[in-house]
């Protein structure tokens, strides 16, 4: 590349209900590169973003539990080859903002895409794992399967980028729940690109909804947010946890915090396990006697 | 908006009161001691803050015994039992747990009849009930755990899951032993310790449980059963040695304990209140449907979290319901809980009589029309008639709020999708009954209600191997079957 051509800086925008809007707040972060470089900008998203993003993700949560389990399958089939298709714009992003250079990036690549394709597979599964027939003492049919909550917010781990947002929320999404979630803070770059991802694979809008923005900033607006049915969140801090499940208290939303240490996200019987998809769903058991 | 009921009835047969019944009292004898320790380390121990409260039969304003108030002291030792017990009872090969949780329950069974009786006693619900359902049901519970206890690497396949620790578990009055036997069978299964505070108005036959314990040599230690009212049970869930904490009880409690809990890292399971939707179809067995409002409501006097206390009727059958309801609802007797033929026994306390009596109030007050049955009631004891209303509107608080009690609102429909939306605009969603004849409906309905349990053509069943638990501000966590456990163990970072 010759040294006279200005590079086009792009500014990122958030990714609520399918499309591509700026924070109303009007405020953005610089991403700079590991040599103090400017990269990018992105959105700072504020609590209204957070607002709008659970509305477009309660309006789309219905008919997203509706489609069929092989239909979200192939939905987060796709989703792994358009991530596939962007290997390579991942690696670079990661490798200049995150330690470890281009081979740890490329690790936590491929592993984000393998879990979408786990997790793709599992949609038409995981309820033939944790769901089941009830052998009650009585003439009674009794069959108990797993539900989505509904609206998840998902607060990603600061590390891994990619890997952990997408560890976190394709068990969330896989079962029929929308999910809004906060990327990762410190590199909050591979959030924004992966919302080219969402955008050009089939997911309906409002399915996945993406922030880049502060986590003390957001946190206690995902814990007291009524329209939440669940919160996942990953590294949280004792004060961070505190603030989180005292919010949910108020409308008994469910607080599911991930303990997953650093290395762990790589470890497949942790991450890829239909248990995971189990945390985010609801059971329902249904009773209906025999005979006539 | 209801149809105006219409204003001539069909014929009725009218027995007057040829068809009355003789009492039939259960009359065995069972002892009560005049005075209730606390258990803690397998020893019957008096109360460090040598204070004690009535426990009183709600039914003659008898009292039964004198029940102790555990403090803050009280409550310290029975934690520190239980966490003194846990390293070996953890330890303990999983099939020698499984022979204790057995043997619990065939003790159970073997005297059943003195805690249904003891039972009836202390809470007022009809012996009927506590003979055919608590007591067995307790025993199951039992039974049913017992076997998981050195299976439960197979309740979650290809992952290993511990003891939580010591489990904290604070049941309501409604169920007193079966609510018992729901915290703890599970607990002690997975290698858990536990303190248990049973509901303040209904000690007792968890204290006989206790007894049971020492009968069947459990480990001192494994279960301490610490008595007393809310201020006992504060203590227990603010206390830092424990590592769980189960309640059932009220939504307002539930929430309180959420936030006590907050940032503790404490595991939390919650079992709270509800406001149960009952939809009947018009292609409906009306008759049997009319059953089902009756166990739904009437069960236990209504004290009941899933009771079915929102009767929604499909417009077309709305009068031919009701009629057939008031029908059914004169054959009920109510009265003395110990005779084998009543149906509705005495509500569980003065307190709990006066909260069911201003709802009633409330509704009147808000325009619905209250329909009640006219009975002479005992003179003493704690009594409401089997009460409906109709004309309720949804923003009625007897639409919204638990009432806890044998009180029933009526509303009409016309549509399916009006009837799952009006059912799930609650806050609650533990439970909900769906009646009618079409096997398509049946599944549909059910899967869009947002409720934990979905009885079709039924209600209120209950079994061990049946998960129980509720959506939204019902709660959190499941009661009964595969899922019971997993509040039992802890999976480390895989879950």
């Amino acid at each position: 590349m010759s040294n006279d051509r200005l590079a086009v800086l792009k500014t990122y925008k958030l990714f609520i209900g399918g499309s591509f809007p700026r924070t109303e707040s009007g405020r953005t972060l610089p991403v700079v590169d590991l040599k103090g470089e400017l990269l990018a900008h992105l959105c700072h998203g504020s609590r209204k973003d957070l607002r709008n993003s659970v509305v477009a993700a309660r309006k789309a949560q219905k008919s997203w539990a509706a489609r069929a389990a092989y239909n979200r399958g192939q939905i987060l089939y796709r989703m792994a080859e358009m991530l596939e298709g962007k290997r390579s714009e991942f690696i670079d992003a990661i490798a200049a903002t995150c330690d470890g250079g281009v081979r740890r990036a490329t690790k936590e690549v491929d592993a984000a895409i393998d879990c979408l394709v786990n997790f793709a597979g599992w949609a038409d599964k995981y309820s033939q794992v944790v769901g089941c027939n009830n052998p009650v003492a009585g003439a009674f049919y009794n069959f108990t399967s797993p539900e989505p909550m509904g609206v998840v917010g998902v607060i990603a781990p600061n590390e891994q980028p990619l890997l952990g947002l997408v560890a976190m929320l394709a068990p969330v999404i896989v079962s029929g729940n929308t999910a809004v979630v906060l990327g990762s803070e410190q590199h909050p770059l591979a959030t924004s690109i992966f919302a080219e991802v969402c955008a050009t694979s089939d997911v309906p809008g409002g399915v996945i909804n993406l922030l880049t923005s502060k986590r003390n900033e957001l946190l206690e607006h995902f814990a007291s947010h009524r329209d939440f049915n669940g919160v996942a969140a990953a590294g949280c801090s004792t004060k961070q946890r505190t603030v989180l499940e005292l919010g949910a208290a108020d409308n008994l939303k469910r607080v599911r915090l991930s303990t997953l240490k650093k290395k762990d996200w790589y470890d497949v019987k942790l991450t890829h396990s239909p248990y995971r998809i189990e945390r985010f769903v609801e059971m329902k058991t249904v009773w209906h006697p025999i005979g006539s | 908006m209801s149809p105006r009921p219409k204003t001539k009835s069909k014929p009725q047969l009218d027995f007057g009161n040829a068809w009355e019944y003789s009492p039939a009292p259960e009359s065995t004898p069972i002892e009560i001691a005049s005075k209730y320790k606390l258990f803690i380390n397998g020893k019957f121990v008096a109360a460090k803050s040598r204070q004690s409260f009535d426990s009183i039969n709600p039914a003659t304003d008898e009292v039964l015994a004198k029940v102790s108030q555990a403090n803050a002291a009280d409550v310290d030792d029975a934690v520190n039992a239980a966490r003194k017990a846990l390293p070996a009872w953890k330890k303990l090969p999983a099939r020698e747990r499984a022979k204790y949780l057995f043997r619990i329950a065939r003790r159970l069974q073997e005297r059943a009849r003195e805690f249904s009786i003891l039972e009836t006693m202390d809470g007022g619900k009809p012996i009927k009930e506590s003979r055919d359902f608590d007591i067995p049901e307790a025993a199951k519970h039992f039974f049913y755990y017992a076997g998981w206890a050195d299976k439960l690497e197979y309740a979650s396949p290809g992952q290993v899951g511990k003891a939580v620790g010591v489990c904290g578990q604070i049941i309501p009055w409604n169920f007193p032993l079966l609510m018992a036997a729901w915290k703890i069978a599970p607990a002690l299964a997975c290698g858990n310790t536990v303190v248990l505070k049973p509901a303040e108005t209904t000690s007792l036959t968890a204290l006989r449980l206790a007894e049971i314990f020492q009968e069947v040599g459990l480990p001192d230690g494994v279960v301490n059963i610490i008595t007393g009212d809310g201020r006992t049970g504060a203590a227990l869930a603010e206390h830092k040695g424990i590592n769980k904490l189960a309640f059932t009880g009220s939504t307002a409690v539930g929430k309180q304990l959420a936030k006590v809990t907050a940032g503790t890292g404490k595991k939390l399971s919650l079992e709270l209140g509800g406001k149960s939707a009952n939809i009947i179809f018009a292609d409906a067995s009306i008759d049997q449907a009319v059953e089902g409002i009756i166990s739904a409501i009437y069960f236990n006097q209504g004290h009941v979290c899933c009771a079915g206390s929102r009767l929604f009727v499909q417009e077309s059958v709305y009068e031919e319901v009701l009629e057939k309801l008031e029908i059914r609802l004169r054959s009920l007797r109510i009265g003395d809980p110990l005779d084998k033929n009543t149906d509705i026994g005495a509500v569980n306390s003065p307190e709990q009589l006066k909260t069911i009596n201003a709802y009633i109030a409330q509704a009147k007050k808000e325009g619905a029309k209250c329909h009640q049955l006219k009975r002479k009631l005992p003179s003493k004891g704690n009594w409401c008639v089997p009460t409906w209303f109709s004309g309720v509107q949804p923003a009625h608080a007897i639409a919204r709020e638990e009432v806890f009690g044998p009180v029933l609102a009526v509303m009409s429909f016309r549509t399916p999708e009006e009837a799952i939306q009006r059912a799930n605009n609650s806050a609650y969603g533990l439970a909900a009954g769906v009646w009618t004849d079409k096997g398509g409906k049946i599944l549909e309905i059910a899967s869009k209600l947002e409720a934990g349990v979905v009885w079709c053509n039924t209600y209120n069943q209950f079994d061990a191997a049946s998960p129980f638990g509720g959506y939204k501000e019902s709660g959190f966590g499941r009661e009964g079957g595969r899922q019971g456990l997993l509040e039992y163990l802890d999976f480390g970072g895989a879950r």
